[in-house]
Parts: structure tokens; C-alpha cells; sequence
């Protein structure tokens, strides 16, 4: 059973939000879409200061037999990533909402509201 | 051991090159190498032996029953290796004057005149060098097709989920978006759903007829009408024209262009992976565009085509012709079959996989599509397993190494879960579909009872189970003398 | 019935299991008006001994002339051993190593292909190979798109000095992708590219630079300079190379300051037959930070459950067959068969007999261009350093004086004038280590009796009375 943290946002393509306290957003992959990929081998994170529109694919990740984007949750600018994945993309797979975050954005609209919280995404997890 | 590791410094082959070596000293050196390539030096019996202890390591048809869906591995026959490798051919410059390559170029023309028989079609290039470059040229030549019309908003091509991944990755390749047709259950195309995604954006569709998933598309000519209605039109990825041949042909079902894989169809080897050959047919409107070369004869002669004949063609894909050895290859087969053995490859592909289809129901294996007719391939889906005894297909894969076969393809189409897609080809005997039905029934009943078993094989090859995240993980992809 | 080997009795029995009453029922699911007719254009099948003659007969038909053709295929000695473990079926006839376990000869084969390659052309990185050396130069071009992330433009910069099928064969394969493939012209005095021309048609944002070594005409490029100014300016640089060559010459890897990024070309002359042109391969190899932009199969070390070294496809995520539509590219075989026999190749002929060979080619076609620049009609195109292909300019036609030598059983070289028509009579001559000194001298023999000639039918068919 995939745990799913109530205190995130969530998208239907497995990604998770988290409101830091400075208005920056960490983005991340679930818990669930961590074991549905298997062992990851490999991360390619975007580039601090690209911006994106919320969809947009900015961000790879890679297991043996499976290569899948990350989608841009909600519209910004990235403005940090998590180097530490480079040399050990196996973090998402031991500490998915924690040490294994992808990046941070700082947003540029208002599109929070719009995503699924924790209740929503088990629902769709279970079907 | 690697071949690096029988290496001694200062140990020499030396009949096969000059023995002295002459001087390159005016050259600048600048322009000039600084240390020699860290190659092996071995013996010449050094190198022998340990390439051939190597190829012992491998399975392949000549030594066992390899029943891989969806890549028709059937006998090679020794003579098409043997009269494609004359030295007549082997000899020939590929930029030799035509008048000078006549034998060579008799039986490139020869063997397009065969293939568009065989398919229906009414001009063949054989310069793709692989079915993806076939499927490239292909699209194309789609693409140049409607361009040449004026009709420059052509750009979705249409492939059904089933399809193989060159489909989609092709069509980008060529600049186009990529718009999925669902499948039904039953395995054929959502004709309903393909309406709905038609238009005035519609270049084509891609399809594979048998599909995939092992079944005959019955709908074809009702689907080549929505899309010739569209202004589209019909690829056909024929990576399944083995189940067909001599039955029904592409063109008659309304395809508009093609590409054959020489290497299953026409059984020229599949050398390990590789080389292939992914000739390109194409309907009366298509034959402009083309890919260079292509072969005419003109007053009992033949000469190639070139950019000069043929303006309007997509151009060329390889320095010269595609893979020439391999295209002998295919046309040493055909002659052998004649028209008449290839109406036979068909129908005993067909028979060995229906054949095998009946058995595998019989034992207590789940069909993915039941109550239709095999192709020359079918599919075992293992999902029930998997759910009661925590087996997978691709421990079921294993397993059957251990047992002496080479294992079905696992895990394609990517629709069915848990899948084996078998295809026992024509050239294989009833005595080796038998042994490979009761060695999969023997797994099946180890699941049951041992399932460890199949988790721990294969046991009785050169290596168990591989890490292949530690392979994705720390690359190594290259011997050096430290490692 | 050839190569079906079932008998009436087993027929039965199989459609007794299958439920039907004969082959036919299996294609009922075929509407029945589709059914293919008779295939009258296809012969009737032969017997082994009938083909056999007829191939006998259609190999006998192709020239015996000696060789000084090259042009991108090259007629080099291959040991006799290679192609005789090259066909052992457990080679020939395997499929694309998916079962690890059960394809660790051609794995391993392959793993030692690509530490070869990449020792000949010092590199970090090489894939299991493409097609041919054209298709590997598209392959080359589409991953610096996808590798340089800094330049926008999608502008690659190709000196008309690399080979015209290559560049057209680029343009086919790329065109598709919205990729500027912008001409350099050469330098007409050295037949080779300058860093001036270079600079003029680079301004602004490019993406990457072509240079072939030796290039189209067999002349050396300064490629060290060229390297270190792409390289300053955030371009990529995309060597094409003839491996063999690399032995002696300054390989890619080592190009300008730090190497070539991308290093492709065809690997033929090490141990592929010219066989009217193939199957040969392409070499693809890059720096260690392009690896998964890498196009085509890849062979990984790695170890098995009880921790024994094992080899198996790695990066695999990046092919169609898991990335589909976002893949890196729709190749999915590898030349395997030819990089088999090219390993065994390399492992026969060693560091040494490949330099010996090369050295030997540079030697002789040395030779062959005094003793035929020696001839009063012929002479040298350019200044320039070249290794074993030059350019000759004749003064008669150079069509007719190909012809003419072939009628005396050489096949004299590859007409220049429809790639480059600005160099006027012109072809381009190649010699191997294959080429013995009576070859040498049989073909400048010939052509100074064909040179005579055309003087004497020149003069002939100046004259009112011959018209």
C-alpha cells in the first residue's frame, strides 16, 4: 500500500506539491509512481531558471524498463533541483517525499487550488 | 574473460598484414596518432578460440527452438549464406559502373519485381537498411506525397496502442504528432474511435495486419476507407507478413505503402541483431517519391536510379544500397520458395501456431484473445499465475532456458498484461512444438508447487539472473587495463 | 516442400487438435473476395543445385577489374578466420541479445566491439553501431540537436569536403526536424576546409560543426584548430572518421584541446567485404556526458545473482520499444553480424597489423599518384596533405577516360564531375594495401595508352574530314 501524505497536492500524472513557507513549491513524484517505475537509474532534472507553463514535460525520470516525464504541476520558474539525485536518483525510490523532491518552483499563477488533495488522489490510485 | 585479458605485450598476427611498416613520416605530426589503440594483441588461435567459445554461449535456431513472437525466427538456409558470400558479389565496389555489375544488379531487380508481386504493390525500393528505416521511408514519402499536393496541414499519423514502438518513435522522427487508436477486446481496431480522430489533419495511419496481438485485422477494408476518405493514407508495418503470405496482399487490402522486414519474412539472418533489410513497397501514386536507389532494366539491362531519374524522391538513407548481402540473401529465398512455397509458408506458420494455440488451451493456459484464429503467432497472458503464485512471465522466460528453449517475447504487446507471445514459425517441426508445449506445462506445474524455481533460473547457463539496474546505474560500458 | 518439414500424417493430426478440417479453414477470418490470385509473376521454386548455378552464373557476370575505387567503401585483406566464425549459426542465426542470459556471446562480443572502438578512436563512450556511416553522420547531427542545450538554432555547419552521399543522406534522415544543414564551400587551392570559410558562414548561434578526416577527397583537415574555435564558441564538433586511418592518425578523441563530441563513420574497412556495397556498420561514439543522447543499443558490465561478470543492454529506456514516440530514435537493430565480424577483425589484426595496413595504403597510393601524375594530362587538384585517396585532374574526359581504363580491366577511380563539377575533369583515385606494384603499374600503363588515345581521337575528331 503506497502512502499518500495528507498535507500535499497532487496531480493525476503522479506528482506532489508542498507549499514551503516561503512561497517557493517543491515538486516531487508519489509514492505510488515510484513502485509502479522500479529502481530508478537516473534523474534529468531541468534547469534552474527555465520557466514553464503548467503541463509542460520538464523533467525525466529513468528506471530499467521504464523512462517517465514529469510534468510541470503549475506554471513558474524552477528555482532549485535536487543535485543530490544525480549521483543517487535511488533516493526517490527510499525517501519519495522527503529527501527525494525534484525541484522547486516559485509559482506564477494561481493554479494551487485547481490540484487534487491527498483524499482525491487515493481514489485514484485505488481504481 | 575478455579477449583484452589474453593479451601480451608484443604478441603479433603477423601474416595478415605487411610486415614492415611503411613510412607516413612526411605527414605533419601533428595530424598524426601519439600512442597505438589499446587493442588485444593475441595469436591468431588465441582470437579463434575465444570467439568461438563465445558464440557457444549464445542460443540461436541452428541450435535451438526459438519461438519469439513477432520477429519469425525460422531456418536460415546455409545456401543463402553461401552462394550470397561468392566472391563474384563480395568483390563488387559499390560505385562499380552498372554495365560492369549486371549479375548483381539482375537479382536487385529480380527481387523487387517479387516483393511487389507478393504484396501487391506496384514499385519496390530496397534501400532501407532496416524495418525502421522502411518504416521511415514510408512515412515520408507520406509526407512528401501530400506536400506535393499543397496539403501542408497533414500532420497527425494515426497507430492503433497495439502497434509496435517504432510506429510512434518513426512518425516524430519525420516530423509528425502521434495520435493512438484504441484496440478491442477482441483485438481489432475501434473503428468508432478511429472516425472520431479523422480529418483534414489526417497524413495516415500505420498498421500491422495480422496485429500485434496475433489476430487478423477483419476490418481493414472498412478502416482503409475512413482513412482513404480522409484524404489519408495506409501504411503497413509488415512485421507480420509472414502469417499472410501468398493469402492476401497489402495492396489488395488498400494499403498505399509498405515496408517488408527481409529478415523475418525472407529469412535472412538475424545476425545477433542485425544486419536487416526493411524494403519499402508502395501503390502507383507513391512511386516518385521513392528512396534511392532502386533498380530498372532497360534493353535487357539494368542500371540504378538516381536522384537525376527520380526528382521528386525523399532521397537517399545509406551511403550506397542498403545492405546488399542481405538483399541476395532474401532473393536466394525466394527462388527457392517459388510461388507456390510461398503460399506453403503461410499456411504452416499458421498451422504450427494454431497448432500450438489448441495445446496451450488444452493444458490450462489463458489465451489473451480467445476464440479467434492465431496468426502465425498467439499470446498466453500469465496474469492468474502471477495473482496465485507469485510467478511472472519473465520467470516463466527463465525457466524455459533452463529447459533448452529460447523463451517467447515477454511483456509485448504492452496491452496484455503478463504476457508470452509465441511464434513457432514454419520451418519447425511438430516433435519441437510438442517439447516446447510440455516444457511450458512442466513450469506450470513447478509454479504450483516450487515456485522458487522459477524465481532462482535460469540455473544451466553461462550466467544467472543479471543486475541490470547496476548496469544502468554504474555504467560500464568499455574495458580499460585498470578495470 | 522447402524448409517445411511436416508430414501428411502429422498435418492431420495437428488440424484434428486445432478442430478443423483443413489449412485453409485458418484464413476464414480473410474476407474472402480479398484472397491473393495466383502469384504468376514469382517463378517456381529450384532445387539448391539450380540456384546454385544461377548465382554461379549472375556472381561471374560482375567485373574482375582491379580495384582503385573508393569513395566510402574500400577493399582492404580480411583474415580468412573472420567471416568463418562470423557465420557459425550460434552467431548468424541469434536474434537481439533480450534473453541475458542466454546471448552472452554476442553481448560480450558486443562489449569488446565497443571497447575497441572506442580505444581506435578516443572516445569515451560507443554504441553496439548504426546502419552505415551516412546514417550514423544523421544520427550524429540529431543528437548534438538534442545535446546542446545552449544553441537554439538547430544549425549545422557541413564543409562540402565531407562526402556528398553523407551529406544527402543527412539531409533525408533530419529534414523532418526542422535541422538548417548549412554548406561550407572548401578551399580550392588544398581541397581541404579553412578556418576563415568556417567563421564566415558561423556567425551567430550554431549548433554544431561537421569535419571528416580524411576528408571526401583524401585530404587533411586542421582539425585540431577548428576544434578548439568550436569549442570556444559552444558548438559541437561531429568528427567522421575511417577507423582504420585512426590507427596512425590523431583520433578524434584527442582532437584540438579537449576531442571531437561526437565521433562517427563506417566501419567497412575493418573486416567487412565491399560486397556492392553491404551490409557494412556505422561507429557512433560520444563523450561520457552525451551517453543518453545516445541513439541505438548499448552493452553493459555487470554481475549475475552469485556476483559473476555478466554483460546485458543497458540504457534501454532511451529506445522505441519503452519510450515510443520520445525515443531517441526509431533504430532499433544494430549491424550486429558485421560487428561480429569486425571484433574478430581488430582482435586478429591487432594495434600493429591495422597501423601496417594503413601505412601500407599511404605508401602505395603515394606511388600510384607519381607514377600517374608522371603522365603528361595528369596532375594533382590540390596542394594539400592526403592519405590514400587523392584527387586527379585529367585533361580529357574524365567519364570517358574511366571507361576506357575499364575496357583494360581497371576500375580506375570515381568521377568527381557531377558532386563538383568546378573541379573539371576530375577523379578520385584510392589505393589499399591490397594493391600490388604490378597493379600500380598495370594501371599507369593503361593510363597513358587510354591518355594517348584520347589525344590521338581528339586531334581526329578535330579535323574537318572526321566530322
Amino acid at each position: 500500500m503506497s502512502e499518500v501524505p495528507s498535507e500535499l497536492k497532487y496531480t493525476e500524472s503522479h506528482e506532489w506539491l508542498r507549499v514551503e513557507d516561503d512561497g517557493l513549491v517543491t515538486v516531487g513524484v508519489s509514492d505510488h509512481a515510484q513502485e509502479l517505475l522500479g529502481d530508478l537509474v537516473f534523474v534529468e532534472l531541468p534547469e534552474v531558471a527555465t520557466e514553464f507553463v503548467a503541463g509542460d514535460e520538464c523533467c525525466v525520470v529513468e528506471s530499467v524498463k521504464a523512462a517517465s516525464d514529469v510534468y510541470m504541476p503549475i506554471s513558474g520558474e524552477i528555482v532549485e533541483v535536487n543535485e543530490a539525485l544525480a549521483d543517487e536518483p535511488e533516493i526517490i525510490n527510499t525517501s519519495p517525499y522527503d529527501s527525494g523532491w525534484l525541484f522547486k518552483i516559485k509559482p506564477s499563477a494561481e493554479e494551487l487550488a485547481d490540484l487534487m488533495d491527498a483524499d482525491a488522489y487515493q481514489a485514484i490510485i485505488d481504481e | 574473460m575478455l579477449i583484452f585479458e589474453h593479451s601480451s605485450k608484443g604478441r603479433k598476427g603477423a601474416p595478415q598484414s605487411p610486415v614492415e611498416k611503411a613510412s607516413i613520416s612526411v605527414i605533419p605530426k601533428i595530424l598524426l596518432r601519439k600512442d597505438s589503440a589499446a587493442l588485444p594483441e593475441v595469436s591468431e588461435l588465441q582470437a579463434v578460440r575465444h570467439y568461438t567459445r563465445l558464440s557457444q554461449k549464445n542460443f540461436s535456431i541452428d541450435t535451438e527452438f526459438y519461438p519469439l513472437g513477432s520477429c519469425t525466427m525460422k531456418y536460415n538456409p546455409r545456401a543463402c549464406n553461401t552462394l550470397a558470400m561468392l566472391p563474384g558479389f563480395l568483390n563488387a565496389h559499390p560505385l562499380t559502373p552498372d554495365e560492369q555489375n549486371q549479375g548483381f544488379l539482375a537479382c536487385m531487380y529480380d527481387l523487387q519485381s517479387m516483393l511487389c508481386e507478393a504484396t501487391g504493390m506496384a514499385a519496390f525500393s530496397l534501400a532501407p537498411m532496416a524495418g525502421a528505416q522502411g518504416e521511415f521511408s514510408g512515412v515520408a514519402m507520406i509526407d512528401a506525397y501530400h506536400k506535393s499536393r499543397g496539403e501542408h496541414e497533414r500532420k497527425e499519423i494515426l497507430i492503433p496502442d497495439a502497434a509496435h514502438g517504432t510506429n510512434p518513435a518513426t512518425a516524430v522522427m519525420c516530423g509528425f504528432k502521434v495520435r493512438e487508436i484504441p484496440t478491442l477486446a477482441n483485438g481489432d481496431v475501434d473503428i468508432d474511435a478511429l472516425k472520431q480522430c479523422v480529418g483534414p489533419q489526417t497524413a495516415g495511419l500505420m498498421l500491422t495486419n495480422p496485429s500485434t496481438l496475433g489476430v487478423f485485422e477483419r476490418n481493414i477494408e472498412a478502416i482503409a476507407k475512413v482513412i482513404h476518405d480522409a484524404g489519408g493514407l495506409l501504411y503497413y508495418d509488415g512485421a507480420n507478413l509472414n502469417a499472410i503470405l501468398g493469402k492476401i496482399r497489402p495492396g489488395d487490402m488498400g494499403f498505399d505503402v509498405i515496408h517488408s522486414n527481409l529478415h523475418k519474412t525472407f529469412s535472412t539472418p538475424h545476425g545477433g541483431g542485425g544486419p536487416g533489410s526493411g524494403a519499402v513497397g508502395v501503390a502507383e501514386r507513391l512511386i516518385p517519391f521513392l528512396p534511392l536507389p532502386t533498380v530498372t532494366q532497360e534493353n535487357d539491362s539494368y542500371r540504378y536510379l538516381t536522384a537525376k531519374d527520380c526528382p521528386q524522391s525523399i532521397g537517399r538513407l545509406s551511403a550506397f544500397m542498403g545492405n546488399p548481402g542481405v538483399l541476395l540473401r532474401a532473393f536466394i529465398y525466394m527462388r527457392f520458395l517459388g510461388r507456390e512455397g510461398m503460399v506453403r509458408v503461410a499456411e504452416f506458420a499458421t498451422l504450427n501456431a494454431n497448432y500450438m494455440m489448441a495445446e496451450a488451451k488444452r493444458r490450462g493456459f489463458t489465451l489473451a484473445i480467445d476464440h479467434r484464429r492465431a496468426s502465425h503467432e498467439f499470446i498466453i497472458t500469465l496474469k492468474n499465475e502471477a495473482r496465485d503464485y507469485h510467478v511472472s512471465a519473465m520467470d516463466f522466460a527463465k525457466r524455459l532456458l533452463d529447459l533448452g528453449y529460447h523463451a517467447p517475447t515477454t511483456y509485448f504487446p504492452l496491452l496484455v498484461p503478463e504476457c508470452l507471445l509465441i511464434e513457432p514459425t514454419e520451418s519447425e517441426a511438430k516433435e519441437a512444438l510438442d517439447g516446447f508445449m510440455d516444457a511450458l506445462e512442466q513450469i506450470l506445474r513447478e509454479a504450483e508447487v516450487n515456485p522458487e524455481l522459477l524465481h532462482a533460473a535460469p540455473q544451466t547457463l553461462p550466467v544467472k539472473r543479471l543486475d541490470e539496474v547496476r548496469a544502468a546505474k554504474q555504467l560500464d560500458l568499455k574495458y580499460t587495463s585498470s578495470s | 516442400m522447402p524448409f517445411i518439414p511436416h508430414t501428411e500424417q502429422e498435418i492431420t493430426q495437428m488440424l484434428a487438435t486445432i478442430g478443423v478440417d483443413s489449412t485453409e479453414d485458418l484464413f476464414d477470418e480473410i474476407p474472402a473476395h480479398l484472397r491473393a490470385p495466383e502469384l504468376k509473376a514469382i517463378p517456381k521454386g529450384m532445387t539448391e543445385m539450380e540456384i546454385s548455378r544461377l548465382m554461379h552464373k549472375r556472381a561471374d557476370e560482375n567485373t574482375k577489374a582491379i580495384c582503385f575505387l573508393g569513395a566510402g567503401a574500400y577493399q582492404h585483406h580480411i583474415p580468412a578466420a573472420v567471416w568463418e566464425i562470423t557465420t557459425r549459426g550460434e552467431f548468424y542465426s541469434a536474434y537481439t541479445p533480450y534473453q541475458a542470459e542466454a546471448s552472452q556471446g554476442t553481448l560480450q562480443l558486443t562489449y569488446e566491439f565497443q571497447s575497441m572502438i572506442t580505444a581506435l578512436t578516443a572516445m569515451d563512450v560507443s554504441n553496439a553501431s548504426m546502419y552505415d556511416g551516412a546514417s550514423s553522420l544523421a544520427e550524429a547531427i540529431l543528437m548534438a540537436v538534442r545535446a546542446n542545450r545552449k544553441s537554439k538554432s538547430r544549425k549545422i555547419l557541413i564543409p562540402t569536403s565531407v562526402n556528398p552521399v553523407y551529406r544527402k543522406t543527412a539531409d533525408t534522415i533530419v529534414k523532418g526536424q526542422q535541422i538548417d544543414l548549412v554548406e561550407v564551400p572548401y578551399d580550392h587551392a588544398t581541397g581541404t576546409v579553412t578556418l576563415e570559410q568556417i567563421k564566415q558562414q558561423g556567425e551567430g548561434d550554431i549548433t554544431a560543426v561537421v569535419l571528416q578526416q580524411p576528408n571526401f577527397f583524401g585530404c587533411l583537415e586542421a582539425v585540431d584548430e577548428i576544434t578548439d574555435w568550436a569549442h570556444e564558441n559552444n558548438i559541437l564538433v561531429i568528427a567522421v572518421i575511417n577507423p582504420l586511418l585512426a590507427t596512425v592518425l590523431n583520433p578524434p578523441g584527442q582532437w584540438g584541446a579537449v576531442g571531437a563530441d561526437i565521433a562517427c563513420g563506417d566501419g567497412q574497412p575493418l573486416g567487412a567485404p565491399m560486397s556492392a556495397g553491404g551490409p557494412y556498420y556505422g561507429l557512433l561514439c560520444c563523450k561520457q556526458a552525451l551517453v543518453r543522447q545516445m541513439p541505438g543499443r548499448i552493452v553493459g558490465r555487470t554481475v549475475d545473482l552469485d556476483g559473476k561478470e555478466g554483460f546485458v543492454l543497458t540504457l534501454q529506456a532511451r529506445e522505441q520499444h519503452i519510450r515510443r514516440s520520445k525515443a531517441t530514435s526509431n533504430i532499433c537493430t544494430n549491424q550486429g553480424l558485421v560487428v561480429t565480424a569486425s571484433t574478430i577483425h581488430m582482435a586478429i589484426m591487432g594495434a600493429h597489423g591495422l597501423e601496417n595496413t594503413a601505412a601500407a595504403c599511404f605508401a602505395n597510393n603515394n606511388m600510384l599518384v607519381e607514377k600517374l601524375t608522371a603522365i603528361s594530362g595528369v596532375k594533382k587538384a590540390f596542394a594539400g596533405m592526403h592519405f590514400h585517396e587523392t584527387v586527379l585532374q585529367i585533361e580529357a574526359d574524365a567519364a570517358q577516360v574511366l571507361r576506357d581504363l575499364m575496357d583494360r580491366d581497371i576500375l580506375g577511380g570515381f568521377d568527381l564531375s557531377l558532386d563538383y563539377p568546378e573541379l573539371g575533369n576530375a577523379i578520385l583515385v584510392c589505393t589499399t594495401e591490397m594493391r600490388s606494384d604490378a597493379d600500380i603499374d598495370a594501371y599507369a600503363t593503361a593510363m597513358q595508352d587510354v591518355l594517348t588515345s584520347a589525344l590521338v581521337s581528339d586531334e581526329v575528331s578535330a579535323t574537318p574530314e572526321a566530322v
